[in-house]
């Protein structure tokens, strides 16, 4: 190589895995540019209430990690943020990130949150999962790092009428900033790591489930917000139609996993577990509930995960039903579920207030523009491709481009993390190389 | 539109009115049903039941007499659609099968004929929209539960052309012609098909579910793209209240009737008379 190569990362996705490889990268003291498409970081795990199987507080335990990465001096943040393009080979990228326009100065701002208290425009939370709302300026959650509004463009009033600027009005510093566009954003660095994650599988593509058009039928994400003590309802366990808590609550897992003739094929893998802990957490705070579990098989494999579901099963008499659900619908302010329990060959009819599904596990919209733009390979569902699948599963067939988390197939927080830090120790090893043959040369 | 066009046995006999009532709405939508100059029984439900060839003879035949029409053929008894439609399906995909079946009925079939169910051509080529655009007499206030046969959502990736779990092009069409598809949960659920033969009060329990279900839903009608289901539905409430206390009838129609009635057409010869359940009072009620 004419130059020297560039001993500095990019990590597309600041989930836990673009988190954590961003910090081992850093605290190696090496630069990273990490970069995320959501005005803050996070990822799916900032959505979540508890985590399996030790039940701690997943905002506790990712709220350091985040203002870690939020205040280290070798991590550059670029959130609400796309990376564009990409040229260049190992060790010589040339990236292009737009930057999206926030309308609101992030150096002046200084997070105190009237803007949000003052805009008149409620709209539906993405973040809240549909079941709660959040305003036309917004930032993901009171923990946001960076703890920065932005303007939703599309529901913001000024910009559909040409009045209001309530928040500029209040703002206390003057960051509202209506005149604010998009930004491009040059970075160089000798090495990429691809951590976009996962999105859940459509409920509107459910058809025997109510194509999402339920209410009291939410997926598995929106029931981690009702959970949360920081969701719409502050922790508690309220159905979405009319706000009542529910006594009779049905779980159904691969809803759409494990489906070869329909929807997909294979397991999403976190869903035994993580509806184990969710009927656990229900029945935790609503003692006289009733959950019930449909599932085709439970997999449990992992440290201490089939000593948390007999707990489920056994201490807080969870009722398990091997078979599948048919049929969801409405009738009398219920949600009627028939399903089937295989073991007694007895088909079953339950009254339920809410049905929680667990949906199958999907690469992230828009994975495949990022698969395009580094040209890396995706196998038939667009989950990415590792250069191996037993030796080099962090690696890919490029050069210089390495894969971490759930954008390579369904993955638990764990393993997420143990790969994040795979991706990272990679990217030393590259560095650790080129800095040897330097100093030899 | 001129598609070459197989009604079926059922469609002769029984369900005569189904014919009828499909051919004049075709017509007045300006699609042509051409029925095959020379066609045999498509085989009914044996060819797939066991992997013997000579069952497949004569769905083959059948396509064959629709390759000398055109490569399109439309099947309006559900049953004769799934039927040749998978005959159809393993002749495009076992040259071996396909080699053997020529030369049994010394003849070449060669795969390109597209079968299609009578409701998809009527969505996806006449197009609900033109249909609501031609309805004469809308069936405004009428209350009707879509009832799905399962023939033309079984097995999904060889027949289906809706969401075989939640089908909605019957509801569609019947929006479409003015009518208000009501929400139920037993629209593509079992009739008992062919049990009728082996075990009548199985049968009987499994309409009665659905025709209540309908009822409850707020149903004035059952309709449906299926003669089988029709006959099971529609014959089964003869004794119904005797097995069910205060049960009360409710029509069960074909799409094509309802078709050709909101299109404004003669319905002189759409087979009222064969009804077990009389659907001429809710039909007078609409005015």
């Amino acid at each position: 190589m004419a130059i020297a190569p560039i001993q500095r990362v990019l990590i597309i996705g600041a989930g836990i895995a673009g988190m954590q490889a961003a910090l081992d990268i850093a605290n190696a003291g090496y630069e990273v540019v990490l970069v995320e498409r959501e005005p803050s970081i996070g990822g799916r795990m900032a959505q979540l209430s508890e985590t399996f199987p030790t039940l701690d507080c997943a905002q506790c335990i990712l709220t350091p990690r985040t203002v870690e990465v939020g205040h280290h001096e070798h991590i550059r943040l670029r959130t609400y943020s796309e990376v564009e393009a990409v040229e260049g080979q190992l060790g010589d990228f040339r990236v292009r990130i737009r930057r999206r326009a926030a309308y609101v100065n992030w150096e002046v701002c200084t997070g105190c949150g009237l803007c949000q208290e003052k805009c008149p425009k409620k709209v539906i939370s993405d973040f809240e999962r549909g079941i709660g709302p959040r305003k036309a300026i917004y930032t993901l959650s009171p923990q946001a790092v960076p703890n920065k509004p932005v303007i939703d463009r599309q529901s913001c009033i000024y910009f559909e009428r040409g009045k209001c600027r309530a928040c500029e009005k209040f703002c206390p510093t003057g960051a509202i900033d209506f005149e604010q566009e998009d930004a491009i954003i040059e970075e160089r660095v000798g090495a990429i790591i691809v951590a976009t994650g996962y999105d859940l599988y459509p409920l509107s593509l459910l058809g025997e489930y109510g194509y999402g058009e339920v209410p009291d039928v939410i997926d598995s994400l929106a029931f981690e917000r009702l959970l949360s003590a920081s969701g719409p309802t502050a922790g508690q366990v309220r159905r979405p139609s009319d706000g009542a808590e529910p006594k009779e609550v049905v779980f159904i897992q691969c809803a759409g996993s494990r489906d070869p003739e329909l929807h997909k094929p294979y397991c999403s893998k976190i869903c035994c577990m993580y509806t184990a802990k969710h009927a656990m957490l229900y029945k935790h705070k609503v003692h006289d509930g009733q959950a019930y579990v449909f599932y085709i098989d439970i997999r449990s494999a992992g440290k201490r995960y089939e000593e948390f579901v007999q707990r489920a099963m056994e201490e807080e008499r969870v009722l398990y039903v091997r078979g599948k659900v048919s049929r969801v619908f409405r009738e009398n302010g219920k949600v009627m579920v028939w399903g089937t329990d295989t073991l007694s060959g007895q088909n079953v009819e339950v009254a339920a207030d809410l049905v929680v599904l667990a949906p199958a596990m999907v690469p992230k919209a828009g994975s495949d523009v990022v698969a395009e733009l580094l040209d890396l390979a995706t196998d038939e569902h667009g989950w990415f491709t590792a250069a191996e699948a037993n030796l080099q599963p962090v690696e890919t067939k490029r050069a210089g481009v390495f894969l971490a988390g759930a954008a390579v197939g369904p993955m638990d927080i764990p393993e997420t993390v143990a790969q994040a830090s795979g991706a990272a120790a990679q990217v030393l090893s590259l560095f650790a190389q080129w800095a040897e043959r330097n100093g030899n040369a | 539109m001129r598609i070459a066009y197989f009604p079926g046995c059922t469609l002769n006999t029984t369900a005569k009115g189904f014919d009828n009532a499909l051919r004049a709405s075709f017509a007045a939508l300006g699609a042509e049903l051409v029925e095959l100059p020379e066609w045999n029984c498509c085989g009914a439900t044996f060819p797939l039941l066991v992997d013997n060839m000579l069952d497949l003879v004569a769905p083959t035949r059948v396509l064959l007499a629709a390759q000398r029409q055109g490569d399109r053929l439309a099947v309006a008894c559900t049953m004769c659609y799934n039927v040749i439609r998978r005959t159809n399906n393993r002749l495009r995909s076992d040259a071996d099968a396909l080699e053997k079946l020529n030369y049994f009925i010394e003849a070449e079939y060669r795969g390109g004929v597209e079968v299609l169910d009578v409701l998809q051509i009527l969505r996806d080529d006449v197009g609900f929209e033109a249909v609501q655009a031609a309805v004469k007499k809308p069936l405004t206030g009428l209350k009707v539960a879509a009832y799905y046969g399962c023939m033309v959502l079984r097995p999904p990736t060889e027949v289906a052309y809706d969401d075989p779990e939640n089908p909605h092009a019957l509801d569609d069409l019947l929006r479409a012609l003015g009518a208000e598809p009501v929400e139920w949960p037993h629209k593509a659920e079992c009739c008992g098909a062919y049990l009728a033969v082996k075990s009548k009060e199985a049968t009987a329990e499994m309409s009665y579910r659905i025709l209540s279900s309908a009822q409850r839903a707020g149903a004035q009608a059952v309709v449906t793209n299926c003669p089988l289901c029709q006959f099971n539905l529609d014959k089964q409430q003869l004794d119904m209240g005797r097995r069910h206390g205060g049960y009360q009838p409710v029509p069960v129609l074909y799409f094509s009737q309802l078709l050709g009635v909101a299109l404004g057409l003669d319905t002189a010869d759409f087979g009222w008379e064969r009804h077990y359940v009389d659907v001429r009072p809710l039909l007078e009620s609409l005015g």
